[in-house]
């Protein structure tokens, strides 16, 4: 047998994939796992108004976490979310397609849930309406996010048709010191490779430092890939995604798991494999990152200084930076520490499971909320909930003066309506600070959840690892 | 059924910053049903047409009648990056735009475009530069003519610059292709897949609960 030649991690689970090969670099895919949220209700219904049929509604699996609202009981918010919200169940209903509903356990941010019940898996091809699928990479799965029209195309095929990305490795090494996390890595890499650096590319993450790195955080890391630009961001599984998987809900137990985990542990990027582009970031000086301006690129370490839009020579990037300041009502060579929080949101696909819920109690326990901050806590999932709730982590929040709210996007994007208020200034624990995403008007510091919950605490932006008692 | 992608000749509308996401495009507020999507187009660009305090900014092209009916839209960098919201080409097309002239595009949003017949053309900067330059001049003095099928944009300068749009894509244009019944004809070879895969990865494929 002739040897084949080294393949990168992408290349072997795209290769798995592949239904047909449509020529110009595109191929007709299969989809593992197709993962709805509450916008698919109107794509369900078309699908069968033009008169098809879902394809595998054995592989597709829904929840709801975007319009829902993250407050006890659960209010409507509008007609037309509550629309949305009926649209999902009933045509999950039709079509036979199991739905984590509110109350069932198992419903949370669709990206949350997925790698929490075993539906997403190494070599796993993921796709769902929602940028941030590229999270369930973190696994060593394909994970994109896709449009409204392509995801009719998957209800009726259980295919997509995607042309192949480039290959981008990014390689970490040095240690990051204590008190910096996953957030802290990835905000730094978006800050250094800008947020179009990875248009064109799936990327993958490697390094001793990645290694080091448990799955959730490897969940946090992979769900900022989009903030790069690259719709694909990839881990290569290894013992702790197998520690991490085994006994879930939806994984195999026994002999068929030990043929899967044999499967996986052929899927990495063989030595000799070609990338298409290759980046070396050293973590070894980084420091806890929070952003500044209306682009996740725009990040500085905790004690560092806003640039100046002066000392920026190119005119288009400085208009661009007077203008996130303009809205960010920052001034330029001032230093972040010390800004003033309104608001604090400890959350999200990004940061909204277990591990950096026990980070942000850690930051509370035996503290209290500075009077004049709104801090909300929003678990990712029911499940995320319930054991935070049976380690205490919620009387820690509620002590502290945090709300402690029912799982859901909330004020990542804000549309369920919970919402910054204009002008007002929040650091949260999501992923864009794109302006008025979290509310027209609301000004957005991005950062990681133990930088929010020492934020709420003093008042102002501070250095987590130096809170005072 | 899409309707088959025929040439542009059209004022310009030039929106020139870089990183327009797809969050300012259409606000979040305007999705889940809460406009229908045909009706979008009104709602497009929001954050950037209107100043704080709700009035419209008259200082914002979009806002400019020179460039009313304009079917063409100059962009800057990363055009279109952030969320997977369709609600973005939607309210793009909704605005009578049918091409988007740019450096670069967000690859998200590049897919969306295709699937509404909206056209994504990545152009050298300093070409969309000069096009923007020139719309902003005399009215009527700055045609562009976009042309599929040969891949060639036009300056009103008359310049012309080729474009490359990936052959599958551009023949689902041209031709008005609807994309599932295409696929379909597959489904022997998708069944042989599954059937194949379902013995090389068990594990992918779940008991029903």
């Amino acid at each position: 047998m002739a040897m084949s030649a080294p393949r990168t991690l992408f290349e072997k689970v795209w290769d798995d994939h592949v239904v047909a090969d449509l020529g110009d670099g595109f191929s007709l895919l299969h989809v593992d796992r197709h993962l709805l949220h509450d916008g698919a209700g109107p794509g369900l219904a078309r699908v069968k108004d033009r008169g098809y049929t879902i394809a595998r509604p054995d592989l597709t699996f829904a929840t709801a976490d975007h319009v829902i609202s993250t407050a006890r009981g659960r209010p409507p918010t509008s007609q037309s979310r509550t629309r949305a919200l009926t649209a999902l169940r009933d045509g999950t209903a039709d079509a036979g397609i199991p739905m984590f509903d509110i109350g069932s356990g198992a419903q949370g941010i669709v990206h949350v849930i997925g790698p929490e019940l075993g539906l997403t898996f190494p070599g796993a091809l993921v796709v769902c309406a929602d940028s941030h699928t590229c999270t369930h990479g973190a696994l060593g799965a394909i994970g994109f996010g896709i449009g409204a029209s392509e995801l009719e195309h998957v209800l009726a095929t259980q295919t997509i048709v995607q042309q192949r990305r480039r290959i981008m490795r990014i390689s970490y090494r040095g240690e990051c010191s204590p008190g910096v996390s996953a957030k802290d890595i990835i905000l730094a890499t978006v800050g250094a490779i800008g947020t179009a650096g990875g248009s064109g590319y799936a990327i993958e993450y490697a390094g001793a430092p990645i290694r080091r790195l448990e799955i959730e955080e490897r969940l946090t890391l992979c769900n900022l890939s989009i903030e790069l630009g690259a719709k694909i961001g990839m881990i290569a599984p290894d013992e702790k995604t197998f520690a991490y998987l085994e006994g879930r809900r939806f994984m195999p137990a026994g002999k068929a798991w030990d043929a899967a985990v044999a499967f996986w542990s052929n899927l990495c990027s063989d030595d000799g494999a070609v990338f298409d582009r290759e980046e070396t970031i050293d973590l070894s000086d980084l420091s806890p990152q929070v952003t500044y301006g209306t682009s996740p690129a725009q990040t500085i370490g905790i004690g560092g200084v806003i640039p100046r839009p002066n000392d920026i020579e190119d005119a288009k990037a400085r208009a661009a930076i007077e203008a996130a300041l303009s809205y960010m009502g920052l001034e330029g060579g001032e230093p972040i520490l010390g800004v003033p929080v309104d608001w604090v949101f400890i959350g999200s696909c990004t940061n909204g499971r277990l591990s950096d819920l026990r980070i942000a109690a850690a930051v509370a326990k035996g503290r209290h909320v500075a009077t004049h901050v709104n801090a909300w806590v929003v678990p990712g999932s029911e499940t995320v909930q319930r054991a935070a709730e049976a380690e205490g982590l919620d009387t820690i929040f509620k002590a502290a003066g945090f709300a402690w709210r029912e799982p859901g996007c909330s004020m990542c994007l804000a549309a369920n309506g919970e919402v910054v208020p204009p002008g007002a200034r929040c650091i949260s624990t999501s992923n864009r600070n794109f302006v008025g995403r979290q509310g027209q008007g609301a000004r957005t510091h991005l950062a990681s959840p133990a930088s929010a919950a020492a934020a709420a605490i003093a008042g102002y932006i501070v250095d987590h690892r130096t809170l005072d008692a | 059924m899409p309707q088959p992608f025929t040439t542009i000749r059209s004022i310009a509308l030039p929106l020139m910053r870089d990183n327009i996401d797809t969050d300012l495009i259409i606000r979040v507020e305007r999705l889940f049903g809460a406009v229908p999507r045909d009706e979008l187009g009104q709602y497009a660009f929001e954050a950037i047409r209107k100043r704080a305090d709700g009035s419209l900014d008259p200082d914002c092209a979009l806002n400019d009648e020179r460039y009313f009916g304009a079917n063409i839209l100059l962009a800057g960098k990363n055009f279109g990056c952030g969320s997977a919201r369709e609600g973005a080409v939607w309210a793009i097309a909704g605005m009578g735009i049918r091409a988007i002239l740019a450096p670069s595009f967000g690859d998200i949003f590049v897919t969306n475009c295709y699937q509404n017949s909206l056209l994504p053309v990545v152009l050298p900067q300093a070409r969309v530069d000069a096009m923007a330059a020139s719309a902003s001049g005399l009215p009527g003095a700055h045609e562009i003519v976009v042309d599929l099928e040969s891949q060639t944009v036009i300056g009103s300068d008359g310049v012309v610059d080729s474009f490359s749009i990936p052959a599958l894509r551009r023949r689902a244009l041209l031709d008005g292709l609807e994309d599932i019944a295409l696929t379909l004809k597959r489904a022997d070879e998708i069944a042989a897949f599954h059937e194949h895969d379902a013995r090389a990865r068990p594990w992918a494929y779940p008991k029903r609960m």
